[in-house]
């Protein structure tokens, strides 16, 4: 933690509801992420990974607490500025991938690209690139719907680090692959896509990939209980 | 030229790839397009024709009983009529017309009902263009002019010298004329002389059914309509009388009424087909809008390619409609010479209000939906 540190969350608290309805699903969660870190989230259903997630990421107001991105304080942004910072520097890998079926996947892999005003073959050009980054440059025409659950979640790694995010955020990135195929896509990212100028967070409960993570913060009853530091991959 | 801004290119590929949905919504609105400018085209087509006699006889100011709503069912008026619009301070000539229904029996025997027209004996003012013959034999015993209109062959399609009867007077054909306009009730034209006009068909005590006036200049108009008024009766521009005849087959017949709640019902079912059609697409990409907004599209952006989905949708819809009524209307007028139809600027641009509406509410749907939708909710799932 001592590294540049590209996140820094502070004292976030955030609940649903009012009165007696009232959750609390984040309490007075304080953090920080590294470039060059890869960060795992971890904890049960319902322990405030993911309500954590959207708020660092800018996509959900916390109630109390500061969220600090490359030092700029997010939540002091108005809802245009968020949007610029989610293109600009955080790319999104859902776990339901969100892909358009309708479109191909280069064009899918070109949205952030699209957004970000460039014209349009300069765009799939670019996003071919990526295509070839995470090897599906054959698959460049086809629709999402033709490729494997792997190949998905790949086509959404493109289309995440196709607008050059620093940080990148992944959802549940293997809950819908079977095991080998969740780990082979976990290391491709550890080692093609985690660079030091970009930090990784990765909310999961799947056992199965912690031998990745750099750090893995553990999260209960929207609190953090504990990190644990991975020694196999420190620097 | 600039190429199309990559957001709205996404936006049209995001639909137009979705081709059942994309065809769903084609069909409902070409669908809709059609029937409204159908029943538009229609009405315009009736009223057209219903104000066919004021355009063909072409006279400038027309001198009538105020009772009189339609041309078919004019209210003759005294002698004096005539005499005193002559004598009006701005008019240049005034003459007299009959307009009446007369029942012909044909050479075969059968009867058929024709519309007579009786022009001026002195100037035959209103007279038809002639196809064949010459118009000074109308002048000759029992001449008649038949109007070679969709009507005509209702007449057996006569010759010059064909002979049949009205009323047991012996009536020949003496020229084939061409009028701008077919009328509405679907029976042929005649034209003879007032005299004869008034001689051959049984009568009321007056016999003259307008008197028509042409007036010195356009600044005496208003004049002659006033010194008109003063006699009880109504002087009429030639637009005047045409709203007036528009006005009552519009409100007064209930083919305007209905043939205006068919032009609704089309616009509802465009509505409800396109609006539903609309809202599900959107239902079925809300988590993919979701996702945009998660990544970093703004929402004008997604407003934006939500309303060039519904609106070039809308636009496509319309070109298929709007050809899809001129293909029918071409091949109806060929087949059934009676139709009438007539596609007009304004009900194009009517239809293209309607459509836009159409267009402009199905957005709104989507665009609701997609505000409504927050990035947190895709991580949720």
């Amino acid at each position: 933690m001592g590294e540049a540190a590209i996140i820094k969350a502070s004292n976030l608290v955030k609940w649903f509801g009012e009165g007696e309805a009232r959750t609390v699903a984040v309490k007075q969660v304080s953090f920080e992420a590294s470039y060059g870190e890869m960060l795992y989230i971890v904890g049960p259903s319902g322990s405030g990974k993911t309500t954590l997630l959207s708020i660092i990421s800018g996509i959900l107001r916390p109630n109390e607490g500061s969220v600090t991105v490359e030092n700029q304080d997010i939540w002091r942004m108005n809802d245009d500025e968020l949007a610029d910072l989610r293109l600009n520097k955080i790319g999104f890998v859902f776990q339901d991938y969100h892909l358009f079926p309708r479109l191909t996947t280069v064009e899918n892999v070109a949205i952030p690209l699209i957004l970000k005003k460039m014209e349009w073959n300069g765009a799939m050009k670019l996003a071919r690139e990526y295509l070839d980054i995470v090897g599906l440059k054959d698959r460049a025409e086809l629709q999402p719907v033709k490729l494997s659950g792997g190949e998905q979640q790949r086509v959404a790694i493109a289309r995440a680090i196709a607008g050059k995010p620093d940080i990148l955020i992944f959802d549940e990135p293997t809950a819908s692959l079977d095991g080998d195929t969740g780990r082979k896509i976990v290391e491709f990212v550890k080692s093609n896509i985690l660079n030091e100028k970009r930090a990784i967070i990765i909310v999961t409960h799947d056992s199965r990939i912690y031998e990745y993570a750099d750090r893995i913060m553990k999260m209960e009853d929207g609190r953090i209980v504990g990190y644990e530091t991975n020694h196999f991959n420190e620097k | 030229m600039k190429p199309l801004s990559g957001i709205y290119r996404i936006a049209l590929k995001l639909l137009m790839n979705d081709k059942s949905k994309f065809t769903a919504l084609l069909v409902g609105i070409t669908f809709a397009v059609f029937l409204m400018v159908m029943m538009m085209s229609m009405f315009s087509g009736i009223l057209a024709r219903s104000c066919a006699p004021v355009y063909n006889i072409g006279a400038k100011i027309w001198v009538m009983d105020p009772a009189v709503n339609n041309t078919n069912s004019s209210i003759p008026m005294p002698d004096y009529i005539l005499s005193a619009s002559r004598s009006i301070p701005g008019v240049k000539y005034a003459v007299p017309l009959y307009f009446g229904s007369a029942l012909i029996k044909l050479r075969d025997g059968t009867y058929q009902a024709a519309t007579v027209v009786g022009l001026d004996d002195a100037t035959l003012f209103g007279r038809p263009e002639m196809i064949e013959g010459k118009i000074e034999d109308i002048f000759a015993e029992n001449a008649f002019l038949v109007v070679k209109d969709a009507e005509f062959p209702k007449l057996k399609n006569p010759k010059i010298g064909t002979e049949f009867e009205i009323n047991d007077n012996r009536a020949t054909v003496v020229g084939i004329a061409r009028a701008a306009s077919s009328g509405l009730f679907g029976v042929p034209t005649l034209y003879t002389t007032y005299n004869r006009a008034i001689t051959y068909i049984p009568s009321a005590r007056f016999t003259t059914s307008y008197v028509l006036i042409e007036p010195k200049s356009e600044a005496d108009i208003v004049g002659i309509q006033q010194a008109i008024a003063k006699l009880g009766y109504e002087a009429l521009t030639r637009e005047q009388f045409v709203r007036k005849v528009s006005n009552f087959y519009t409100f007064k017949t209930g083919v305007g009424m209905n043939i205006m709640m068919m032009t609704a019902i089309s616009f509802v079912v465009g509505l409800s087909i396109s609006g539903q059609t609309f809202y599900t697409f959107i239902l079925e990409n809300i988590g993919k809008f979701g996702a945009m907004k998660a990544i970093g599209a703004k929402g004008n952006e997604l407003i934006a390619m939500i309303l060039a989905q519904a609106f070039v949708t809308s636009l496509i819809g319309y070109g298929l409609g709007v050809g899809a009524a001129s293909t029918f209307i071409i091949i109806a007028k060929w087949r059934i010479p009676d139709y009438a139809a007539q596609l007009t600027y304004p009900t194009l641009g009517l239809a293209l209000v309607m459509v836009m509406i159409i267009a402009g509410f199905s957005s709104y749907i989507g665009v609701r939906k997609v505000l409504q939708i927050q990035p947190f909710d895709i991580f949720r799932g």
